[in-house]
């Protein structure tokens, strides 16, 4: 599988809050300084630009505002009381397994299929990505039909693992595709075995990878509320849902709804600093010649063995699992019509909240691309607090914000349109700002040359060049949204449903037999998308 | 088809650009190119010719100091004016085509103020100037290098710009295609009288294609004549080096400045010292000619190495009193080998500087 291409499936899977890895690395430019540099961005670019942002922090900032409402003491009387420190250990706890599951896994699988003489590695490759595509409250779903007594901290732990260890596996198989064989062979030739080398040179250049890949998870797993809710164990986000729709008294659920963000932001800080040291880390563009595979002689067996076992439990199993209670099910318990207005309605929400955000994401994305300074720098970072913040935190500031100062809107849809867009405004701006730096910037140079202002430059050179990526940015949001599962609950107007919803409450009931039409038609659904999208890149 | 009058010349003063305390790139340029020359603007990577390049097109602010094209002022105290409104046309390393223009919409992209007809005409006619006449339909990515390159200056020069910027616009073909190209420019330039300035690290195309190559060096130009007055009279030995092999040699002034003795005997001078009397003498390879060693004032030394080039070869000579082997540059049949005894003569003028 070639880089775009994982780029592709890693991005269409990503959950609410999980950073695009695209996101924030700078390409440099060829020669010179960037175009641009050191002049301020037009300002018809500016100010969307900057509206886009603010629209992107104000639910952070309302959320700091609600919390601190009855003083710091109150709030801090919500937070410090054994409740919270339970929470706190029982999601600490969970993403401490998950991310050791799935750092085992990820790196066992990419060693095994990129480095070794493995029957069919491309194909166990590409199988070992595609768990990307479930969402995790799918997996919880399948589980839990299979047998209702997995529910608990192993069957949350077992479910998120199987969904979000690609999330390391595919980092590090790119990292050792890049790694040149001539550093092995040269740790060879100085007299170290194949086990010592691997200890030696590779393993600590995979470290950066690993680590990159182990904090996506660990954010995926705290912003997490599929599959913890449906498994029944309470970590922040369950604790938010339930406070939120227990009581009255939101003050609770907003302290809770910081302390979920305060930890998401920190882990976003940590894994940006990896980001920075395996940034240094590697020398040389990539290797001109593929490393030889290690044959594996004794060890084919179980190496073979191993990569199927976790096929077919992240694979196989969900699917044969959901074709049983599609059979199961079959007429009896399906109304076609239901299945189909939640179908619907799901693609025009997900459509109104693709376009919203591909809209607000343009002007920050070609700034991002073509212009740098603290200004820029600052509004790159706004634009991606959504990295940082849990669907289910999103959704109720927004709730606050709306019941405050904009009632007509609360439960209504463009309401939760507007969640979806701070919630994926990073995968978007990710998206148009790679699409724009593709576009090399001496083209616009030439135009402007030839006469033309800012604006008719972006209109007749940049935005064709970048329609594209932009498109298939847009696409990928699409995606994201119509898997959204928190926001929507908590934001949708009474009485509509999406395929995620309808999933989740179906499965909640315990009504497996008529939830997994809903899984299915959603994996579908997704599936177009993301499948246009491979085809696009390759 | 003269499109331009020759009064578009670029006048260049005092250009002064720093991308911080440490990194000053041009301090106090000054350049002159009268209208309708092909200026080469020659100097090593980092000299900031690219920098002087994109402040003249108007994609980076100077710190200080003018450019004025024509009379008309784009960069001064209070005035810079935007690239669009410049009248100048780039051709960018590698083209830079629109890829999602035909080549005929590539071309007429600046055609922006004519009806459709003249738009027409006017592509056609820059099209034919390149001589790629009937390419008009098909896409950039259908071209090869060189086209493109010929395209690209068909697009710069369509909109009649007052000067046209070249950024390095050989360096992505390879040999063989680069000399033909490089003489279609220079006729399409020539065609057309535009002003233009040529930025190139390669000294054998500036001297072969410029009317005029300026030497840049740490920000300013070191040398600014003719190509043949560059090669023969280099404003110091840095510059003589850098446009081509030189020989330098230890030299004090003789015969009321007229000559200069140097281990290689006397040397007569193109240009009479005043003040110091000791410097170093430069000349070129092929001033030295091998002769007898015999002859009665040739100088005598021996051969250390040879390399053979094909057109010519080189002959290095190590000569008592100096303390590196000088260079003779041998047209023809080369009939010595590394440890023969030889006598080198010298012909021509050679420059001096103390």
């Amino acid at each position: 599988m070639n880089p775009t291409a994982v780029d592709t499936t890693e991005s269409a899977a990503r959950p609410a809050g999980a950073p695009a890895p695209a996101g924030r690395r700078r390409v440099p430019t060829t020669r010179g300084a960037p175009p641009g540099s050191g002049r301020r961005p037009p300002l018809v670019l500016l100010v969307p630009a900057c509206v886009a942002a603010l629209f992107a922090l104000l639910p952070l900032g309302y959320l700091a505002v609600r919390a601190l409402e009855r003083g710091p003491g109150y709030a801090w009387d919500v937070v410090a009381d054994e409740r919270t420190l339970q929470l706190l250990s029982r999601s600490l706890g969970l993403t401490a397994v998950v991310v050791a599951a799935c750092l085992v896994l990820g790196v066992s699988l990419a060693w095994l299929t990129v480095r070794t003489a493995l029957p069919g590695a491309r194909a166990w490759s590409v199988l070992a990505t595609l768990p990307l595509a479930v969402p995790s409250y799918v997996a919880a779903f399948t589980w839990l039909a299979a047998a209702p007594e997995n529910a608990g901290f192993a069957g949350a732990a077992l479910a998120l693992t199987l969904v979000s260890f690609p999330y390391v596996h595919l980092p590090v198989a790119a990292a050792l595709r890049g790694i040149d064989p001539a550093q092995e062979e040269a740790a060879r030739s100085l007299g170290h075995g194949p086990w010592r080398t691997f200890l030696r040179v590779t393993l600590p250049q995979l470290r950066p990878a690993a680590a990159g890949g182990a904090l996506l998870v660990a954010l995926y797993v705290l912003s997490d509320f599929g599959a913890v809710s449906l498994m029944r164990y309470d970590t922040f986000t369950r604790a938010i849902h339930t406070s939120y729709r227990a009581s009255f008294d939101r003050t609770p659920a907003a302290a809770l709804s910081v302390v979920l963000v305060v930890m998401t932001v920190a882990l976003v800080a940590a894994e940006a600093r990896t980001r920075g040291r395996a940034g240094h880390a590697r020398t040389g563009a990539g290797t001109a010649r593929p490393a030889a595979p290690i044959p594996l002689g004794r060890w084919r067996i179980a190496a073979l063995a191993w990569c199927a076992t976790v096929v077919a439990v992240a694979v196989a199993f969900p699917l044969g699992t959901l074709g049983y209670w599609l059979a199961v099910g079959s007429s009896a318990i399906w109304d076609l019509g239901d299945l189909a207005r939640t179908a619907w309605t799901t693609l025009g929400v997900a459509a109104a909240g693709a376009a919203l955000t591909t809209l607000l994401a343009l002007p920050v994305g070609v700034i991002a691309a073509r212009h740098r300074g603290r200004g820029v720098r600052l509004l790159e970072q706004a634009a991606y607090a959504g990295h940082a913040l849990p669907g289910i935190t999103v959704a109720l500031s927004l709730v606050f914000f709306a019941v405050r100062y904009a009632y007509p809107l609360y439960q209504q849809l463009p309401l939760l349109v507007c969640a979806y867009a701070v919630l994926f405004l990073p995968v978007a701006v990710a998206a148009t700002r790679a699409a724009v730096l593709q576009a090399p910037p001496v083209l616009e140079d030439v135009a402007r040359s030839l006469g033309r202002s800012p604006i008719s430059v972006l209109r007749e050179v940049t935005v064709p060049l970048a329609a594209p990526g932009v498109a298939a940015g847009a696409a990928l949001t699409f995606v994201v949204c119509m898997k959204e599962l928190p926001a929507t609950l908590l934001l949708r107007p009474t009485g509509m449903d999406t395929l995620a919803t309808r999933l989740w409450t179906e499965t909640g009931a315990g009504s497996f037999a008529a939830a997994a039409p809903y899984a299915a038609a959603l994996i579908l659904l997704a599936a177009i998308p993301s499948y246009l999208l491979g085809r696009h890149r390759t | 088809m003269n499109d331009l009058d020759l009064r578009n010349d670029l006048r260049i003063e005092r250009l002064a650009k720093s991308y911080g305390p440490e990194a000053t790139v041009l301090e106090g340029l000054d350049l002159t190119v009268p209208g309708g020359a092909l200026a080469a603007l020659l100097g090593p990577s980092g000299c900031g010719k690219t920098t002087l390049l994109r402040i003249v097109a108007g994609f980076l602010d100077a710190d200080a100091g003018t450019v004025a094209v024509g009379g008309r002022t784009l960069v001064g105290p209070g005035v810079h004016l935007p690239p669009e409104r410049r009248r100048i046309g780039i051709v960018p390393q590698e083209g830079a085509l629109f890829p999602h223009l035909s080549v005929a919409r590539n071309v007429a992209f600046g055609l922006t103020g004519l009806d459709r007809g003249e738009r027409y005409y006017r592509t056609e006619e820059m099209l034919d100037l390149v001589g790629l006449a009937g390419y008009g339909d098909r896409m950039p990515h259908e071209l090869s290098g060189g086209q493109q390159q010929r395209i690209a200056l068909a697009r710069a020069l369509a909109p009649r710009p007052a000067l046209v910027l070249l950024d390095e616009p050989f360096n992505a073909l390879d040999s063989a295609l680069r000399a033909g190209v490089r003489a279609d420019v220079r006729a399409a330039l020539r065609a057309t009288g535009a002003t233009a300035l040529l930025v190139t690290h390669d000294q054998q195309e500036a001297l072969s294609t410029a009317d005029l190559v300026a030497v840049v060096r740490q920000g300013r130009i070191a040398q600014c004549d003719t190509p043949q007055n560059l090669y023969r009279r280099p404003a110091d030995p840095w510059v003589a080096g850098f446009v081509g092999d030189a020989v330098l040699l230890p030299g004090a002034v003789a015969n009321g400045g007229s000559t200069a003795t140097t281990s290689l005997g006397n040397v007569a001078l193109t240009n009479p010292p005043d003040g110091r009397s000791t410097g170093t003498v430069v000349l070129r390879p092929e001033q030295l000619r091998l002769v007898d060693p015999a002859t009665a004032e040739a100088v005598r030394g021996k051969v250390t190495d040879v390399c053979f080039y094909g057109h010519d070869a080189k002959v290095s000579v190590a000569v008592r009193g100096l303390g590196d082997p000088v260079d003779v540059r041998v047209s023809g049949a080369v009939s010595i080998d590394p440890g023969e005894e030889t006598g080198i003569r010298v012909t021509g003028e050679a420059t001096f500087h103390p």
